[in-house]
């Protein structure tokens, strides 16, 4: 049965929808999500209206939380319009209505310690990342950001990064704004000049595996957000797995979902998603595709 | 609703329905069921209702070994419906006795369990282990799934070897925990098919599978699917999977079946026990909607209610029969067209 923990599926009303340069910025009320929230935690949202002939729901990292206020508890989204249901998405006005279920899957986990943290963020993966830095700042841990984006208009957050960090690097791919290159250019200096013991990273899959990839050199844990496609963002579907190495050393295909979104960067398979790699449990022999 | 006019049927009132039904014996609280592979083994959907309140929950089907299924992408989505290329990804046989099924008897609630087998040996010894785990109610035996890697063991495209299977599953099940034979409507004579299995000792069918089909990247020009095809389901098969329902009751009227394929409203719940079927599966739409299962139900009560209906037995098969003009609205007025 329902428990004060688990998700919860609510049609919630449409309080507002902004552009935020190549992205769109929703708040939705939905109360009772704010108390379950944790950083980098998602919402699942059905598109299209109840006739919908589009029958996946639309996975995005949760922004940011409100538990009270004049309307109730809202959850914030951060989308870009990439097809049919995230057009509708951003058709939306005031008062419509959307079905949510939030929070889910498995959020950041947080340091006991209060160490030296490294925030790094590829287009609006940087979304998730100002309730974390928030979290981590409450402990009492120094947090630093890299946000990166191919051009200015996908970046997300670069001012509000300045209120929520000790030191923010921005990168853009053309140049537009900060540094011209990509996160993981930058990242080996910021973590040798901060000393950041963890690195969470919410983003594409490549900057996730380079970014894990940096981690792992300079001796400090990762804490990665995927994106992989779900159809239903509860863990019944199977449809978003990919290849992670267990506690006991064996490969499973897990479901980003519900054992993720948030993995340890050291565990998964980075160069073997989108396949099943040989010695995965269950493989058939010599992994699949051959 | 209750100010329409009905021809012989006045509305009932909502209490007055009793959703209770008995499929091959077995008795049901209501006749929703989740349909294999989109439930899981039913602990994820118990955060959104109590899945003790519908009528069981059909587990994902179990192989014998754990299987690690295909290579992603292994979904795309398609006008309303998805194609899926999941390749019978599970935990084994083992994993699953250990864990999902003492999680669902806990829970106390009505569990059936799909099985697959990759050969006749296979489903033997799952039948074995699974018909004689307690709190299994029926077993429902997946001889259909397009999305396993030699499309040539389809057992339900071939009346001979799905006969065989289900005869080989039948005689390690005990009798008094029924067997279902999910079918596949990728079949040319799909009542010769249902009358091969029902021969060899099938209690009852459960019908249909998704559809096989094909979806292509725009992009990449090249398929979506890491499998290349997959499983079409979802309220684009409704039609074809209602025509099945259709013709096979037509064939047999006596023989339990359980409606599947594209069911998202209790309307369309009735239409599936109007064509035939004792019970439903509710699947792909649980994916748009976690809690539709239970939905379905409410709204199932309200459509039979409506209908003058307290029993959906009372509408088992009936849109085959003259009867069927007795529950006919003669005013349409209030009516949710289908």
């Amino acid at each position: 049965m329902t428990t004060s923990a688990g998700p919860l599926q609510q049609r919630a009303e449409v309080l507002s929808l902004k552009r935020v340069g190549a992205y769109h910025h929703l708040t939705l009320v939905a109360p009772g999500v704010a108390e379950r929230f944790r950083p980098g935690q998602f919402a699942a949202l059905a598109v299209g209206g109840p006739e919908s002939a589009l029958l996946l729901r639309r996975s995005f990292s949760i922004y940011r939380v409100r538990d009270s206020g004049t309307y109730g508890g809202t959850v914030e989204i951060i989308f870009a319009v990439t097809g049919k249901g995230t057009a509708w998405l951003a058709d939306l006005v005031p008062h419509d209505v959307v079905d949510v279920v939030a929070p889910l899957g498995r959020p950041f986990a947080l340091p006991k310690e209060a160490v030296s943290c490294a925030l790094v963020a590829g287009g609006y993966g940087s979304a998730p990342m100002f309730a974390l830095s928030g979290r981590l700042l409450d402990r009492g841990c120094a947090v630093h950001m890299v946000l990166g984006a191919s051009t200015e208009s996908r970046l997300f957050g670069a001012l509000e990064a300045r209120r929520s960090a000790q030191s923010v690097i921005v990168t853009t791919e053309d140049g537009s704004v900060g540094i011209k290159g990509r996160v993981t250019e930058v990242l080996p200096e910021v973590l040798e000049r901060t000393g950041s013991a963890v690195v969470y990273a919410c983003g594409p899959m490549g900057m996730l595996a380079a970014v894990a990839q940096v981690a792992e050199t300079h001796g400090a844990w990762s804490q990665c957000a995927v994106e992989e496609a779900m159809a239903c963002g509860v863990g019944v579907c199977m449809t978003c797995v990919l290849p992670v190495i267990g506690e006991d050393g064996r490969t499973r295909m897990v479901r980003s979902c519900v054992e993720g979104p948030v993995f340890r960067g050291d565990r998964v398979r980075w160069s073997d998603v989108g396949t099943v790699p040989e010695g995965t449990l269950g493989a058939p022999s010599g992994g699949w595709p051959q | 609703m209750s100010a329409t006019t009905w021809s012989g049927q006045v509305p009932a009132a909502l209490e007055e329905v009793d959703l209770r039904v008995d499929l091959a014996g077995m008795r049901l609280k209501n006749p929703v069921m989740t349909a294999s592979g989109c439930a899981a083994a039913g602990r994820e959907l118990d955060s959104f209702f109590d899945v003790t309140d519908i009528g069981a929950v059909v587990t994902k089907s179990v192989m014998l070994d754990p299987r690690s299924g295909n290579p992603t992408p292994r979904m795309a989505e398609t006008p309303s419906g998805m194609l899926n290329s999941i390749g019978l990804q599970g935990p084994g046989i083992d994993s699953f006795l250990a864990t999902d099924l003492p999680w669902l008897v806990s829970r106390k609630a009505r569990a059936v369990v799909s099985i697959a087998g990759s050969s006749l040996g296979e489903y033997a010894e799952l039948a074995r282990r699974v018909g004689n785990s307690p709190g299994v109610s029926a077993v429902e035996v997946n001889i259909s799934c397009p999305n396993v890697h030699n499309r040539g063991l389809v057992f339900a495209c071939d009346p001979y070897q799905a006969a065989k299977v289900m005869a080989a599953v039948r005689r390690d099940v005990p009798r008094d925990v029924p067997v279902f034979a999910k079918l596949s409507a990728d079949v040319t004579d799909l009542v010769t098919v249902a009358e091969s299995v029902m021969a060899a000792g099938a209690t009852g069918l459960a019908m249909i599978n998704t559809l096989l089909g094909l979806s292509i990247d725009p992009v990449t020009l090249r398929p979506v699917l890491g499998g290349v095809t997959g499983g079409l389901s979802g309220p684009a098969i409704r039609p074809v999977a209602l025509r099945c329902v259709w013709q096979v009751h037509q064939a047999m009227p006596d023989v339990p079946i359980i409606g599947i394929g594209g069911i998202r409203t209790g309307l369309d719940a009735l239409e599936f026990m109007l064509a035939g079927a004792s019970a439903v599966q509710v699947g792909t739409i649980i994916f748009h909607d976690p809690s539709a299962p239970i939905r379905i139900v409410t709204e199932l009560r309200a459509e039979l209610a409506a209908r003058g209906v307290t029993s959906p037995s009372q509408v088992v098969g009936l849109a085959h029969t003259p009867t069927a003009d007795s529950l006919a609205a003669t005013d349409l007025e209030g009516l949710r067209s289908p």
